[in-house]
């Protein structure tokens, strides 16, 4: 099946971008995804592309993106999600997590 | 005084004593033969089966026989498990069933409804159809497994006994015939679990009859979703209420409460206070409990393949017979579970507006089994616990029905995240049941748990406790509380989730005091098989389909 392809904008918050260029965390498998966030300059906003084999829920993933964006207070930072049929709670869990790792990895470094 | 069916069954035994041989043996190569002597054209016939053991030898026996000797049959059984339950229709052997539960045929039992080669009685939970064995589903026909017998007929049915009792009772009580397919003959059993003059006819099976290790679940498909809401279940529910006697439904969900029991509910100090009696199969992820001092008393409905050693060593646990065996009887234990649990918690595969929820889907009969029985407030119930008063004071319509009389109430949950398989929403408008009720010429949709039995709802965004609403419109408010991103949970008001919220009807999982980050299978006290087999010291051994070290 072909994978479809979602690119959605959202406002950013005041936390700013990661503190490193480019962060990954998880892995494509079964009911999984893989999370990368990448610093950019986007004029204080987020873009979230998402690719996955599911059809038919684009306003669900534009409900996940958005709330975790807003939580966040995240802003110039491009989120590519690469989805095998995670849930919206995974999506959100493993959205968290890669963030904690973005933030952690940073300041190490 | 008439004396038919007495004379009937005379006859009918008669007829084969040819093909005994020694006492009530009958040759394996004998077995068609026999059926085609006894069985006649319109009989009620039983092929013992549920979820887990099959008669199966009997059963593919059946399928062999002259359609112009044995015909139209009425089945009148818990499962419709194998092919040949359904081949039988296909050569106009048997005509009309009533059953139970078809989980593996469900999608071929649908199609045989719609093109008219079966006439379906009734969908019945388990516990119902063994009550219309004795009043108008009696068979005449019985055909059962056991595990051993003598000559003489006695039967020895072990750890996976479940069935048989029932249905050899009712049958050979009423003049019905009673035969038994059997692993192997012996001189002496270890104990007499069917006595010999309920048996009319024994024979040798060439293969140990089929058992399904339905229950078991590999602790390491297990993932931080269920170990969310089995924080969830634990906090605001075992502990809240205090539940010590219960039922797991079958699934991920519950084998993760199981397993989280020596690690989370150590922690929140909750051992000795809730789950030390259950009414549930022995099944592999209860072992960590088990050895960990939380659980005091286990009644099984079934056995499960692989836990036979384990069980025999904890007597004080499980009930075992004379001989040190586990037997357990699925009759007794729907029993149990009906009137003595303060709460049944499952999963379902939808819930709608209202809160009833169904397995049933548009292309698939699955019937019930045993979950409404357990799923339900016990109407008959008469005696006091703890949880079931507290319940009961809660429930916020119960003035409405009973005016000021104080009533208890079971806790009957459901528990399941927003989303399924591919995304498939647990929460819907309306439940598939009423497609498939249409399809197939049902009069009401098949509903597993109605919304008026159930009591919480547990995904990972909290906690409904449905049964404190006050009215029917607030319990839909709740239930779209807690069903996420769902068409049905983007529909919630978020004024009206906060006064949910603020009267202890909606907990989220902060509302609890429970640490999201937390959730990981780090918390699982056993991780994989090969961890539950150490926790039993060995004494479980798990079917080769789960041996993946």
């Amino acid at each position: 099946m072909a994978l479809h392809n979602m690119t959605f904008t959202f406002p950013g918050g005041s936390a700013g971008s990661i503190p490193k260029p480019f962060s990954h965390t998880g892995v494509v498998g079964s009911g999984d995804l893989e999370a990368l966030f990448t610093k950019a300059d986007l004029k204080g906003g987020v873009e979230a592309q998402v690719t996955t084999p599911v059809r038919g829920y684009d306003a669900v993933w534009e409900k996940v993106l958005g709330r975790f964006v807003a939580e966040s207070g995240l802003s110039d930072v491009k989120i590519h999600l690469n989805d095998n049929n995670a849930t919206p709670f995974v999506v959100t869990l493993r959205l968290k997590q890669a963030l904690a790792e973005a933030m952690e990895r940073g300041e190490a470094s | 005084m008439s004396q038919h069916l007495k004379d009937d069954r005379s006859a009918r035994i008669q007829s084969a004593t040819h093909l005994m041989n020694q006492g009530k043996l009958v040759d394996t190569a004998d077995a068609v033969s026999l059926l085609e002597h006894v069985i006649q054209p319109g009989d009620k016939v039983n092929i013992e089966g549920n979820n887990q053991k099959q008669a199966d030898f009997l059963a593919k026996c059946l399928t062999q026989v002259n359609p112009e000797i044995v015909h139209s049959l009425h089945i009148v059984q818990s499962a419709i498990a194998l092919d040949n339950h359904l081949d039988i229709f296909e050569k106009g052997i048997a005509k009309k069933i009533d059953f139970s539960f078809s989980g593996p045929q469900s999608e071929r039992l649908a199609r045989f409804v719609k093109e008219g080669k079966i006439e379906l009685g009734n969908i019945h939970t388990y516990l119902e159809l063994y009550a219309r064995y004795f009043v108008d589903l009696t068979p005449r026909i019985a055909m059962v497994a056991a595990v051993q017998a003598d000559i003489h007929g006695n039967l020895y049915t072990g750890f996976n006994t479940e069935d048989t009792p029932v249905i050899v009772e009712a049958t050979r009580f009423k003049q019905g015939i009673v035969i038994a397919q059997v692993n192997e003959i012996v001189e002496t059993l270890p104990r007499v679990d069917i006595p010999g003059d309920w048996v009319d006819f024994v024979i040798p099976s060439p293969n140990p009859f089929y058992v399904e290790p339905l229950f078991t679940r590999d602790p390491s498909l297990i993932t931080d979703a269920h170990v969310l809401r089995a924080m969830i279940a634990l906090k605001g529910i075992y502990a809240e209420y205090g539940i010590k006697r219960l039922n797991h439904g079958i699934g991920f969900d519950t084998a993760t409460i199981e397993l989280l029991l020596p690690t989370y509910g150590e922690e929140l100090g909750l051992k000795g206070k809730i789950c030390t009696h259950f009414v549930l199969n022995p099944h592999p992820t209860l072992i960590p409990a088990i050895e960990s001092g939380w659980v005091e008393s286990v009644y099984c409905f079934g056995g499960e393949v692989g836990m036979e050693e384990y069980v025999k060593a904890r007597p004080d646990i499980f009930f075992l017979g004379p001989d040190g065996s586990l037997r357990s009887n699925r009759g007794f234990g729907q029993v149990a579970g009906h009137y003595s649990i303060d709460l049944f918690i499952g999963s379902s595969l939808q819930i709608d507006q209202y809160g009833n929820s169904s397995t049933a889907t548009a292309g698939r009969i699955a019937g019930f089994g045993g979950g409404p029985n357990m799923g339900c407030d016990a109407r008959g119930r008469r005696h006091v616990s703890e949880a079931w008063l507290k319940c009961g004071q809660e429930d916020g319509m119960l003035q409405g029905r009973c005016g000021t009389m104080p009533r208890g109430r079971r806790l009957v949950v459901q528990m399941l995240e927003t989303f399924g398989e591919k995304w498939a929403p647990s929460f819907v408008e309306e439940l598939d049941a009423w497609k498939l009720a249409e399809a197939a010429g049902f009069d009401i949709p098949p509903v597993m748990i109605y919304g008026d039995d159930l009591s919480h709802i547990i995904t990972e965004e909290g906690i409904a406790y449905l049964h404190k609403c006050k009215s029917l419109k607030q319990r839909q408010e709740a239930i779209r509380a807690i069903a996420g991103y769902t068409a049905l949970g983007m529909a919630a008001v978020e004024s009206e989730t906060a006064a949910l919220r603020k009267e202890g009807i909606v907990k989220t999982p902060e509302d609890l005091g429970i640490d999201r980050t937390r959730a990981n299978r780090s918390m699982l006290a056993a991780k994989n098989m090969r961890e539950l087999v150490r926790y039993s010291d060995g004494l479980y051994k798990p079917p080769a389909r789960f041996r993946n070290w």
